[in-house]
């Protein structure tokens, strides 16, 4: 079922030739996976791959989705060259040196191969189970995925130095009390601590999450964490004013 | 006993999330943990046995309230504008970290053969899956692990219960 529905995909004449679109390619999940429809569907054993057919059939395949999306394109390349590699080192005479067992070049691939298909295999397993939000429900659980900037402060984006800056008289205003226990507190457990707020609020002001602190580290690993979920891009700061108040959100999904 | 029976229900009800039972037991001192257990079973029993719409779960290591699952769709219908579904890339991502947890970015990527940094993030902002440290190798990668809200979302309650991984040796034949 599901090979003839991306035969049919492929097929489409509307498919290839549609400059200024993007078009997904989700029938393939990737360089993978398309590999595997193709020893399925030539029913080969996956421990005995003829390489030099499936290598000219995948590259047929990637001249019909070249055309469609670039950056999927890179990485079916990666793997496209891999063939080709395994294809010359298996017509090139084996000389194997005496003590070492001959290796199969496509061993490697194969296991590849292999662990892909075991976990494409669980993920049916996984969504076969009831699962919240599409097979069961929880009590009143609404939607809140979105949540946009309230508007009552006019975002605007701040750099990293209002941040810094707004740090320090945060900082400042904090008695430094002398520590000697050094408090256990890892960074990932701030970032995990900020979404969680995030996840159940819609924003949080920067003094709210540093209030939270009590010592200099926490405080420290506060910002730290801030910085690095804003790298990560799961975070967005908004300042409305100079030296106004700087608040977080998620960032939309 | 029905007294406690009903408490319990009212604290599971009242509940946003999975309700563990050493917070049962902390609200409910006096009630032995074998009797509490007890009690549990018999309300799960209850609305089993009178076919109601709603069953008790004992997921993420806790207990919820739900909705029966052939139920399914007539409360769409009162919840319309939520699909929940998640995408092939994402699901597939889900799998491979929750089955191969910790596990960093590069071993995704090597797995899948795929750039994993979209649906990583999906994931984490759906809460699937949340950063657990950092690797003590060059270039400290993040280690990711699921969450919670994971086996709150598939209905499990810890992850031994995830379905088996075929043996890799099976494969192929």
């Amino acid at each position: 079922m599901e090979t003839t529905a991306a035969e049919e995909r492929l097929n489409e004449p509307g498919c290839r030739s549609m400059p200024g679109y993007e078009v997904k390619l989700d029938i393939f999940q990737g360089p993978l996976d398309l590999l595997l429809y193709l020893i399925k569907k030539n029913e080969i054993d996956i421990y005995n791959i003829p390489i030099t057919l499936i290598t000219g059939q995948y590259i047929e395949y990637l001249h019909r989705l070249q055309s469609l999306n670039l950056d999927l394109a890179g990485e079916y390349l990666v793997l496209a060259a891999t063939l080709i590699h395994i294809k010359s080192r298996m017509l090139l005479p084996v000389d194997p040196l005496p003590g070492e067992e001959e290796e199969d070049p496509r061993r490697e691939l194969v296991e590849q191969l292999i662990e892909y298909q075991v976990f494409k295999e669980a993920l049916l397993e996984l969504d076969k189970l009831p699962l919240l939000e599409r097979d069961v429900f929880k009590r009143g659980a609404l939607a809140d995925d979105d949540h946009p900037p309230p508007a009552e402060d006019e975002a605007l984006e701040v750099n990293l130095f209002d941040l810094l800056q707004a740090f320090k008289k945060i900082a400042s205003t904090w008695d430094v009390v002398m520590e000697i226990d050094r408090e256990k507190i890892t960074l990932a457990e701030k970032m995990n601590h900020i979404l969680t707020i995030l996840l159940e609020r819609d924003g949080v002001s920067m003094e709210e999450l540093l209030v939270c602190g009590i010592s200099k580290s926490q405080l420290l690993y506060t910002f730290l964490a801030l910085l690095e979920l804003a790298k990560m891009r799961l975070i967005k700061i908004y300042q409305a004013e100079t030296f106004g108040r700087i608040r977080i959100f998620a960032t939309a999904a | 006993m029905e007294d406690i029976k009903a408490i319990i229900e009212a604290m599971i009800f009242s509940s946003d999330q999975p309700l563990a039972l050493d917070k049962i037991q902390d609200a409910l001192p006096e009630v032995g943990m074998v009797e509490l257990k007890g009690v549990i079973e018999s309300l799960d029993n209850d609305y089993r046995q009178q076919g109601r719409g709603i069953v008790l779960k004992a997921v993420a290591g806790g207990f919820q309230f739900r909705t029966r699952d052939d139920l399914a769709p007539w409360v769409k219908k009162i919840r319309a504008g939520r699909p929940a579904a998640l995408t092939s890339a994402t699901l597939e991502t889900l799998a491979i970290v929750a089955y191969r947890q910790p596990i960093v970015k590069a071993e995704i990527e090597r797995l899948r053969g795929v750039d994993v940094s979209a649906p990583l993030k999906g994931l984490l902002e759906k809460k699937l899956v949340k950063i657990l440290g950092r690797k003590d190798v060059p270039g400290k990668p993040i280690i990711y692990g699921t969450t919670k809200r994971f086996l709150e979302v598939f209905g499990l309650k810890d992850l031994s219960e995830m379905p088996t991984l075929r043996e890799l040796r099976d494969i192929g034949g």
